[in-house]
């Protein structure tokens, strides 16, 4: 079987695979697994920036949040439903990402992860500054009511588990098929050429900032989309999702999954989960056994999970 | 009226009562058949299982330490003094690292994996914010000890109840009247710009204006900063007192700087005792605090006064006379707070009993059961003081206190009316679906 044809089947297993865990897992764990999926979607789009392009955010909490907020705000203050709410939020992903990209890719490197870090933070201290409708760290609830999907003469309710997993899992499958098809389009292609080789890019004539760019967007969009999912799904917004916690997060997800591969930040997600989850069952020190835990992963897989496989075993993996 | 313990249950909702009987009855009959006589047996010597949502890690670490602590002592003595409906208590305890997303993990942990009947415990505002939704969906009693105004404003839902603490806006308008009496009419807020800070700033102007007092400025102060010196020459001249409520290891600097600026002559200061909980009043650069007012939900230090069902409190959670464990005299408690996890179980146990708790089937009429609450006398099943349940806004409102440092200790110098903090209602839980 040609490698291409190889890593479309198992990312179609693996949607049929989550498809079918949503019939299969008990209620605890399917719930795990639903918000699992939505902060995967954040990590892929993080991946896509990091891993495909080479560009190493440390700011990527403001486009989840931007998303949270493009959703949330208009559905708490304005009443509006969730589906225009969803469009606020894929605007302001794109604007917010479009601006930050205009201005943080003029720098490269070590500079460029301090100025993302930076606007992620003026980003955090402004939803707590405009704490008279974000209610800052505090947060929002979202009601109920609000929290429904209307989609071809059927009401998706967003609190009934089921529903909220195949959500998700919609979310996931949709994105899942986006970077497949985007990182073996010529141009991802190109930009996994930009990671590897700026300068070589740039005279052989291809535009490497507007490329650049365009990486950032997508993933701005994608991480938007995952706040905005989150929002309506779980019903909370707050500040602490613009946090720098929230700029690390999908940044170890995708390293324990393995950068610049599809399916790693799905792993890498699921992992730190279930890590945190049977850790903290046990002791309160449970950051320091996930630590550990961590340590030893990057020892035996310094690629990441499915970035070492591919290293390895699997080289048809993309 | 019907009493339940200290509490008292008012008999106009007649459907939980009529709903309790036919429970009662239902029981009674399917106990009587002889194929249900076992799972009546295991039914009744079945623990009732509370999901504790903890702060063991976090930000809240310190206030999670004890009211574990206090949770933990509360359960013994229910236990040893025959549990709920006759069936032992058992506390499980989930870290929710003081962190929103962790905390409505932990909500779907406790309901769909440890099978709790109920979830209770959670302080930190933001926690309880990001964890109500998952209790309403899930249809779980979520009663919080976290002081904040988010569950009377009605904005959670049916599920979530206050029954243990007051919250900040019935506080800051109890002590509204004594400080515009007792300390000046003109006052400055020094707070931290976040949610927290705002409800001081939000509630506080318009009680001391009641009062004929008057806010002459607003001092935010950023959530990033460390240092404090150059926001102090912002405090008019003319102010007759501070009210602070910084939080958080900040407030040690500020209090030093605080007092370095003014030096002996400086403005009264009236602050929320939430900025020091778990600090030692004597830590070093904490002097200038000497001579100054606090608000405490109930008081650190033991009080020649106190009844004896207070001190029985005292010595049954842990802590010498000093607010200290006993283990320890430098783990300082956090006494202001604490009370309100001893007091929201007894709650819960009346409401069980008062429904005559089966199982989670009886979930709702459990809620039902707890919004039909209203006085609540003192005593050794609530010793911080005498409260009145609101049940359309799921709150408690109850007496403050008002201590000020002499000699390095709290001491209790006044004690607000219960009515003193009663506010109209914003919203009505009641009319909410299940």
């Amino acid at each position: 079987m040609m490698a291409g044809a190889k890593s479309f089947w198992l990312h179609v297993a693996v949607v049929l695979v989550l498809f079918a865990l949503n019939f299969l897992l008990p209620e605890y764990h399917r719930g795990v697994f639903s918000r699992a999926m939505v902060l995967a979607v954040f990590a892929m789009g993080y991946n896509l920036a990091f891993g495909y392009t080479g560009l190493l955010s440390l700011g990527h909490a403001m486009f989840f949040a931007a998303g949270l907020y493009g959703a949330g705000l208009p559905i708490y203050h304005l009443e509006w439903s969730a589906w225009p709410a969803l469009g606020t939020a894929l605007l302001a992903g794109a604007a917010l990402a479009l601006a930050v990209g205009f201005l943080a890719l003029r720098t490269a490197g070590v500079a460029f992860m301090i100025v993302t870090l930076m606007f992620a933070q003026v980003f955090y201290l402004a939803t707590l500054y405009f704490g008279a409708y974000t209610r800052g760290e505090e947060g929002l609830v979202l009601p109920q009511a609000a929290r429904a999907l209307p989609l071809l003469g059927w009401n998706l309710v967003l609190t009934d588990p089921p529903t909220r997993y195949m959500i998700a899992l919609t979310l996931l499958a949709s994105v899942l098929a986006i970077t497949f098809l985007l990182v073996r389009s010529p141009y991802g292609r190109s930009l996994i050429a930009i990671r590897e080789n700026e300068e070589r890019m740039r005279m052989l004539g291809y535009n490497v900032f507007a490329n650049k760019l365009g990486a950032v967007v997508v993933s701005g969009v994608i991480c938007a989309t995952a706040g905005a999912a989150y929002g309506l799904l779980f019903g909370y917004i707050g500040s602490g999702f613009a946090s720098i916690q929230y700029s690390i997060l999908p940044l170890l997800w995708v390293l324990l999954g393995g950068a610049a591969t599809t399916l790693g930040p799905i792993i890498g997600t699921l992992f730190m989960f279930y890590a945190v989850d049977l850790a903290s069952s046990y002791t309160s020190a449970y950051m320091l056994v996930v630590g550990l835990a961590l340590i030893l992963l990057i020892l035996f897989f310094p690629k990441g999970i499915v970035g070492t496989i591919r290293e390895r075993w699997l080289p048809w993996l993309p | 009226m019907t009493e339940f313990g200290n509490v008292q249950i008012a008999s106009k909702r007649g459907i939980t009562r009529r709903a309790a009987l036919q429970g009662l009855g239902v029981v009674a009959g399917a106990a009587a058949a002889p194929g249900f006589v076992r799972y009546a047996q295991a039914q009744s010597s079945e623990p009732i299982r509370i999901g504790f949502q903890c702060h063991r890690t976090g930000i809240g670490a310190a206030y999670g330490r004890w009211y574990e602590r206090v949770t933990s002592a509360t359960a013994k003595l229910i236990n040893e003094a025959g549990g709920i409906n006759g069936r032992p208590l058992e506390i499980i305890i989930e870290d929710d690292g003081t962190d929103p997303a962790r905390g409505a993990e932990v909500v779907q942990k406790f309901a769909n994996q440890h099978r709790v009947d109920l979830i209770y415990g959670t302080l930190f505002s933001h926690v309880v914010v990001g964890s109500a939704p998952a209790a309403g969906e899930l249809k779980i009693p979520y009663y919080v000890v976290s002081e904040g105004y988010h569950v009377a404003s009605g904005k959670m839902n049916r599920y979530c109840v206050q029954p243990g603490i007051t919250d900040v806006k019935a506080q800051v308008r109890s002590v509204a009247p004594w400080i515009a009496q007792n300390l000046g009419k003109k006052v400055t807020l020094v707070f931290p710009d976040y949610a927290f800070g705002h409800d001081h700033r939000d509630f506080f102007g318009p009680a001391l204006q009641a009062q004929g007092g008057e806010v002459v400025a607003l001092v935010p102060i950023p959530p990033t900063e460390t240092s404090f010196t150059r926001y102090l020459p912002q405090i008019p001249r003319d102010t007759d007192v501070i009210y602070h409520v910084m939080v958080g290891p900040a407030v040690l600097t500020f209090v030093k700087e605080l007092g370095e600026f003014f030096g002996s002559g400086g403005p009264q200061l009236f602050g929320f005792i939430d900025s020091l909980e778990a600090v030692d009043i004597n830590s070093p650069g904490l002097e200038f605090l000497e001579g100054s007012h606090f608000w405490e939900g109930m008081s650190r230090y033991a009080q020649p006064n106190m009844p004896e069902y207070e001190a029985v409190y005292r010595r049954t959670v842990g802590i010498d006379e000093n607010g200290a464990s006993v283990n320890d005299p430098n783990d300082v408690s956090t006494a202001a707070h604490m009370f309100g996890c001893w007091e929201t179980l007894y709650v819960i146990k009346a409401a069980m009993e008062a429904v005559d708790y089966r199982g989670p089937q009886d979930r709702a009429k459990m809620i039902e059961a707890t919004e039909a609450m209203t006085e609540i006398d003192a005593g050794p099943e609530h010793p911080q003081g005498r409260k009145t349940f609101n049940g359309k806004i799921h709150q408690v409102f109850g007496e403050q206190n008002i201590s000020q440092v002499k000699d390095g200790k709290l001491q209790v110098v006044h004690r607000t009316s219960l009515e003193d903090g009663l506010y109209e209602p914003e919203a009505d839980y009641t009319t909410m679906p299940f």
